[in-house]
């Protein structure tokens, strides 16, 4: 298995506060990957690091085949990345916030108008490309960022809780393009706190107070804790949480 | 009755959309009350207007015998609110919010510590953290707090545990559940079904209109089918079979199993044996009784 992301004591500071401690892991292409955590354990900040945008305190990582100290830019173009906050324009249309990014990662004039298409298409959202994204419901923004973060045909997806705050039908329609995406050999490292979805990865790791106390299938995590599902796992382990006592 | 709406409207733009569409509801005092809905249904819309905030096109409504129009200023000091998103301060810290809040309603934090300990105590550690260098999760504990440190008489949560931890949303749900005990009244809505289940009654609300409102006993009760699991094999694989199935009714992924209702004449054993016979050795289908999240989803596909 190609490993596409590793990290090894992967660790962020902020003064004396340890965001992220000594995380060191592996995700292999194709892997639909759970980042799980309480509130606060550090899931956002590694994923920041992961993906460029945050300059870790020291350790080692390397994402698609680079350095997260020296080749920022060149992950920023290998990856696809959907912040816990919104991360399309809001008074932009729909086509627009397409044209938008495909065009910040350098595609042709061709090729933006052929993934527009393919886009608008495939997310059954024809008669919205002229209206606001301000105006779309929140699970179809989400569908969109997602499909919109996928544009420049990335090797590795990061997902910060695409889904908080999506219904319940809307959450399996996103979970579909996940397992579309994954399918055709992107990685996808997600983070979410709806526990149904942590059965739908491959691998997940689960974070309490900035280390990973966990990682493994969901199967295999439920056998070696005597769980009945994940819920019930990240419960054991998320108990014992120092921080927030 | 705390809150009762008539006919309430709201109505956006020069495209004329109807957000809320002759909303009737009534809210006791004391109860815990689900608003339920896809996303873009008009939840926040009813919680905007009740809260003061956004001007009614059409109906009325009462907050604790305030109307919402007439009275906003007595309502707003009886009510507290937490909005989905950005109600905070960013550059205060946790403690400076908290007492920001406290400020603008004539109250202190350590009159009503009581009422906010449960949740507070998670992100005290914090305190003199900004706001907007808190986690997501955190912030919207920190929100709750700020709802809630003027003891107000109605609660209005517009989905407070979106971004919330599993354990932390068990803490969340029993503090309301003690707020309620002291007499608080409270209007909430969530994404999370299983918090649903643990209101007093819930309304279903699609489009902007109220298609129900049961408690969740009697809206299970009411879901008509026979509900299956089925396990064995890759999932996602096995949803996809199960999907194109001439027998299957509907078909999705529900955590570690699938959940299945058939159409009508098809029979459980026939389906195992196309699974088996599509190499899913392993197959499994259970009979198993619907929660609220299979309500909702058959509720969306039939409307
Ligand atoms: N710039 C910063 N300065 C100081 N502390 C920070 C900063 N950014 C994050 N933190 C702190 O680091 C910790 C981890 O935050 P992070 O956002 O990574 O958590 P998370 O696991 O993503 O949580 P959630 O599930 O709530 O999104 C928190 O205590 C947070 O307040
Ligand atoms: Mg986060």
């Amino acid at each position: 298995m190609e490993t596409v992301i590793y990290t090894k004591k992967l660790t962020k500071r902020f003064g004396n506060f340890i965001a992220a401690n000594e995380l060191s892991f592996e995700v292999s292409k194709g892997e639909i990957f759970g980042f799980l955590g309480a509130n606060g354990a550090g899931k956002t900040t590694a994923m920041r690091m992961l993906c460029g945008l945050l300059m870790p305190s020291s350790g080692e990582a390397n994402v698609a085949g680079f350095d997260v100290y020296t080749e920022t830019e060149k992950i920023k173009q290998n990856i696809g990345y959907m912040s816990q906050k919104f991360s399309l324009y809001e008074d932009l249309t729909v086509a627009e916030n397409i044209r938008f990014y495909a065009g910040i990662y350098g595609l042709s004039f061709a090729e933006i108008k052929m993934k527009t298409d393919e886009l608008l298409t495939k997310l059954d959202m024809r008669s919205e490309a002229k209206k606001l994204v301000s105006q779309l419901p929140l699970g179809w923004k989400q569908k969109l960022a997602f499909s919109v973060s996928l544009v420049h045909d990335p090797k590795i997806v990061f997902l910060d809780e695409p889904t908080g705050g999506v219904d319940p039908v809307t959450r399996r329609q996103f979970w579909d393009l996940i397992y579309y995406a994954a399918g055709k050999g992107v990685t996808v490292f997600v983070t979410t706190h709806y526990m149904d979805e942590a059965e739908y990865c491959d691998r997940v790791s689960i974070m309490v107070d900035g280390v990973i106390s966990a990682l493994d299938s969901p199967g295999n995590l439920k056998k070696q804790m005597n769980a009945p599902d994940m819920e019930d796992v990240f419960y054991q382990l998320a108990r014992k949480a120092k921080r927030s006592e | 009755m705390m809150i009762v709406t008539e006919q309430l409207k709201k109505v956006y733009g020069k495209e004329k959309i109807v957000a809320v569409d002759n909303v009737n509801l009534s809210v006791d005092k004391g109860e815990i009350f689900g608003l339920i809905g896809p996303d873009g249904a008009g939840k926040s819309s009813i919680f905007r207007m009740l809260t003061t905030l956004l001007i009614p096109d059409g109906g009325s409504a009462t907050v604790n015998g305030f109307d919402i129009v007439k009275d906003y200023k007595k309502i707003r000091h009886c009510i507290g609110y937490m909005p989905g998103r950005f109600s905070l301060y960013q550059d205060l810290t946790i403690e400076e919010n908290l007492q920001f809040f406290a400020t603008v309603f004539n109250t202190t934090v350590s009159e009503n510590y009581h009422l906010i300990k449960d949740i507070y105590c998670q992100i005290e550690p914090f305190k003199d953290r900004r706001a907007g260098k808190l986690s997501g999760g955190m912030k919207q504990k920190l929100a709750l707090c700020c709802a809630l440190i003027h003891k107000p008489e109605v609660l209005f949560l517009d989905e407070p545990t979106t971004g919330v931890d599993v354990v932390s949303r068990k803490e969340f749900w029993d503090m309301l559940k003690n707020l309620k005990q002291m007499g608080l009244t409270i209007l909430v809505s969530t994404p999370y079904m299983n918090e649903a289940a643990l209101c007093d009654r819930i309304a279903l609300i699609q489009s902007g209109k109220i298609l129900s409102v049961n408690t969740p006993e009697k809206l299970v009760n009411n879901y008509g089918e026979t509900l299956y699991t089925v396990t064995g094999g890759n999932m996602y694989k096995l949803l996809n079979l199960l999907r194109s199935y001439e027998g299957t009714d509907s078909c999705f992924a529900f955590g570690n199993s699938l959940h299945l209702t058939l159409k009508y004449q098809t029979k459980k054993d026939t389906v195992v044996a196309y699974l088996q016979e599509e190499g899913f050795k392993d197959a499994a289908i259970q009979e198993t009784i619907p929660g609220i999240e299979d309500c909702f989803i058959k509720l969306l596909k039939t409307n």
